[in-house]
């Protein structure tokens, strides 16, 4: 039996278990993908338009956030695709990639089933290899559509030959990131641990990327997302960068073989110690639980979203001292009112606000798996009401935003303070990403709402998150309407310290939240446990 | 006095199977009740809807004298439970496990709480996730066990306990039972029942087909008998005989409880040499439950 034996059988199990996840995921890329980039053409009718928005977008804030910009003045709609898509889009094939191995490879040895499909003859690679065949092959389809959707855009500078590059570049970083998880999954014990270790190299990627853009020259070669920018999508056109992308997915997969031949079946590289043998008077109820089971992944989201804000707090330095070298952009700038900086830091905030959502509605998704672990039961057969369970992790939800918000603020309050030498930032900053909580809370409240009435479905709350990077990104870009942008919670929160402070939708906004968190709660109260 | 345990026509359906069709339990108090039936029968689901985590379609559902749904909060001060699977949080230790499940029931009595970990033989300061099946287990036994509770339910809780620690639990379900406490026990150990339970409920297909006493039981069924005659005998006649076989002078049938006496009376005109008469087998009276079932679906 060699070590790849029952590959194929595992690789049909994978896309039979993944049948409408990565259709859904790979789906909705490549139609947001199209769809903005379909919308250009009307958003910015002439030259004119567009040399406006080149001056509104050539910015160190921008590009800490987008990407560089490339190009000789015509800013072509093309390019308009290359500069302002590409880079998110990686990040989102990046996260696909992620969330497909753990789920094939961690998630499946953690919840013992891995254990019954290696008694079975399948060889000891062939888990984590069919693995990572479901991630390449879904990015594989993903550059294919994406080439397919763009080019078919009919777009004259949207070229074939640019969206063929456009999309290997996305599935390129898509690839590296597959195999950069499929390393965490052979070092932690647990997916979620093995997935936010990967998410964590993501983000450094990203960080990477966004100061070598702004300030140190090459650092962005340092990172797969630099790589992909690199090739200069309906410009360059020069796929030679996405080279190294290919060389370092190999190098990455090679690694996680060895390690995988290394260790035992469930195992990770750390073994557990012992611990105290009766619990400590902190451990005594549903709060002092859900703190216990997800205060490793809050610690670490609280850190790295702190050193996300720090790395940009100089880059709104940069902007400011930017502008001053070319005060006639003064005149692009939207809001008079406001200093270059203010306005970088109020798009970095509402990003970082978003950014905050996600460990939050993790926190609530928790009492899912608390359910079908098979966990709830026994807790919910002790003198535990169900609302006393529910609410005790909403309300550890609310306050990791409230955290989490507050360690981005301050990180970036205290970057720009320190470059621009100016302290008030540190209380700007940080009372600006605060304001976002009532939004983060609203979607606290869609996850308790769905995890009250329709219980399988709670990973849709998912959707209000990705709405709203959505159109923190692209919502003024796309000149959507309002109504439409409504539908975020993000959008209603004035964006501080660009523009006053406004109370009232922040009023609302907690209302909706606390509203869908007791609805919520009420369904909990009406229907049956799900089983494990 | 109220029942510990009192259900009524119980229907409980998911989609379109019928988990619970119309089942009846009860156990009166301090009494303890094996709770049997093939897998699939619809054990594990009447036993949470006894513990207000699924709600009943219809039917009554009453546990210590109240609702199991609409007073679940409190009287699951009042009962304790042991899931067949039991699953813990990996970064707890199992003696935080155990803690943090008496706590939220109402409080910890230290003292037996240490007894019991010894008596199971755990180690309470290893990592849940680093417990094999057994002493997850255990974990929930204890925290159960340790609980000054008038009722304990009881699902496969011995699934994955090596026979040591089998007769362990026996010895402190007896105790439950002699301190007055109610005990549900579904199982599929058959010895185990037999040898702990005052009346047993057998369910099949959501239904429950046999309540009562193991000896009641018994006396519904048949007596394998075992015979050696001075002169051969046909049996095969005679009303209420099965699956008899005749070796020379040493037959062997068995005979429907109410027909017993017709028969050892012909054997005994055949000139009785010895005779075994053995009752049925727990085992036994379910085989033939089970095979029906079998048949059924
Ligand atoms: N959540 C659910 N959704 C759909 N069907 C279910 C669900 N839970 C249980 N069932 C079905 O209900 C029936 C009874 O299941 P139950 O778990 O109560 O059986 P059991 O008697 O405990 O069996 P076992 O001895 O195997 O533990 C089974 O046919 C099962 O498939
Ligand atoms: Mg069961």
């Amino acid at each position: 039996m060699s070590a790849t034996t029952g590959l194929g059988e595992l690789v049909r199990l994978a896309l039979r278990r993944d049948r409408v996840r990565l259709p859904g995921w790979i789906g909705s890329i490549v139609a947001a993908t199209a769809g903005t980039a379909a919308s250009f053409p009307t958003t910015y009718p002439d030259a004119q338009a567009r040399l406006g928005a080149l001056m509104t977008i050539d910015n160190p804030g921008t590009t800490a956030l987008v990407g560089p910009l490339y190009g000789e003045g015509d800013y072509t709609y093309g390019i308009m695709v290359g500069h302002q898509l590409l880079g998110m889009v990686a990040v989102v094939a990046a996260l696909m990639s992620i969330f497909t191995v753990v789920r094939h490879t961690r998630a499946e040895e953690e919840s013992g089933r891995a254990e019954l499909v290696r008694a079975a003859p399948v060889g000891r690679t062939a888990p984590a290899l069919a693995a990572l065949l479901v991630a390449v092959g879904a990015n594989l389809v993903l550059a294919a559509g994406l080439t397919l959707a763009l080019g078919g855009l009919g777009i004259e500078t949207v070229t074939w030959r640019g969206s063929a590059l456009f999309g290997a570049a996305v599935g390129a970083v898509g690839l590296v990131l597959a195999g950069v998880a499929s390393v965490t999954a052979q070092l932690t014990e647990h997916a979620r641990a093995a997935s936010s270790m990967a998410g964590l190299v993501l983000a450094a990627a990203f960080v990477v990327r966004a100061t070598g853009d702004v300030s140190v020259e090459g650092l962005s070669w340092a990172s797969p997302i630099g790589w992909a920018q690199a090739t200069e999508p309906f410009y360059a056109d020069d796929g030679a960068p996405l080279a190294l992308a290919l060389g370092l997915a190999v190098v990455l997969l090679a690694g996680a073989v060895v390690l995988g031949r290394r260790r035992d079946l469930g195992s990770g590289l750390l073994t557990a110690r012992p611990g105290p043998a009766r619990a400590g008077s902190a451990l005594s109820g549903p709060f002092g639980l859900a703190w216990r089971t997800s205060r490793g992944s809050l610690v670490g989201w609280t850190l790295g979203v702190f050193f996300f804000g720090l790395f940009y707090g100089p880059i709104l330095s940069e902007s400011s001292t930017f502008l001053d070298n070319v005060p006639v952009l003064e005149e692009f700038v939207p809001d008079v009112e406001a200093s270059v900086a203010e306005l970088f830091a109020a798009m970095i905030i509402a990003v970082v606000a978003i950014i905050c959502a996600i460990p939050a509605l993790q926190t609530v998704l928790r009492l899912r798996t608390e359910e079908t672990s098979g966990r709830a039961g026994p807790l919910l057969a002790t003198a535990l009401s169900r609302t006393r369970w529910a609410l005790a992790n909403h309300v550890l939800a609310l306050l990791a935003g409230a955290v989490v918000l507050t360690a981005g603020g301050l990180g970036l309050g205290l970057g720009a303070a320190w470059s621009m030498d100016e302290p008030s930032w540190v209380g700007t900053a940080t009372g600006a990403a605060l304001a976002y909580l009532p939004a983060v809370a609203v979607v606290v409240g869609l996850g308790a709402l769905l995890h009250g009435w329709v219980p399988r479905a709670v990973g849709a709350a998912w959707l209000l998150v990705v709405v709203g990077f959505f159109f923190s990104y692209f919502g003024e870009l796309l000149d959507l309407p309002q109504a439409v942008l409504d539908v975020s919670p993000f959008t209603h929160v004035s964006q501080q310290p660009a523009v006053a402070f406004e109370a009232a939708p922040l009023a609302w906004l907690s209302l909706v939240a606390l509203l869908a968190i007791g609805l919520g709660l009420v369904g909990l109260r009406r229907r049956d446990l799900l089983d494990a | 006095m109220t029942r510990a345990v009192e259900v009524r026509d119980l229907v409980k359906t998911f989609g379109r199977t019928r988990a619970v069709d119309g089942a009846d339990l009860d156990v009166a108090p301090g009494e303890i009740h094996g709770f049997l039936g093939p897998n699939g029968a619809g054990k594990s689901t009447t036993i949470r809807v006894l513990l207000g985590l699924l709600r009943a379609d219809s039917g009554t559902v009453r546990v210590l004298g109240a609702d199991a749904w609409h007073d679940a909060v409190a009287l699951h001060r009042r009962l304790a439970y042991v899931p067949g699977d039991v699953s813990l949080w990996p970064n707890l230790t199992g003696g935080e496990a155990i803690d943090l499940l008496s706590r939220l029931r109402g409080g910890v009595d230290r003292t037996r709480r240490d007894e019991l970990v010894e008596r199971f033989a755990l180690d309470p300061s290893k990592k849940c996730r680093t417990y094999s099946k057994g002493n997850r287990q255990k974990v929930a036994l204890v925290a159960a066990l340790a609980a000054d509770v008038e009722l304990l339910v009881l699902d496969e809780p011995t699934s994955g306990l090596d026979p040591l620690m089998e007769a362990v639990f026996a010895e402190l379900v007896t105790e439950a039972g002699a301190a007055g406490r109610a005990v549900l026990l579904s199982s599929h150990t058959l010895a185990q029942v037999e040898k702990l339970c005052d009346r047993i409920s057998i369910i099949r297909d959501g239904v429950v087909v046999e309540s009562g006493t193991l000896a009641a039981m018994r006396h519904l069924t048949r007596t394998s008998l075992d015979a050696v005659t001075a002169s051969p005998v046909d049996l095969t006649p005679l009303p209420g005989v099965h699956d008899v076989t005749v070796d020379g002078e040493r037959v062997r049938c068995s005979v429907d409880t109410e027909h017993l006496d017709a028969v050892v009376g012909a054997l005994h005109a055949a000139g009785l040499r010895s005779l075994v008469a053995q009752p049925p087998t727990l085992e036994e009276l379910f085989l033939r439950h089970y095979a029906t079932a079998e048949a059924r679906s």
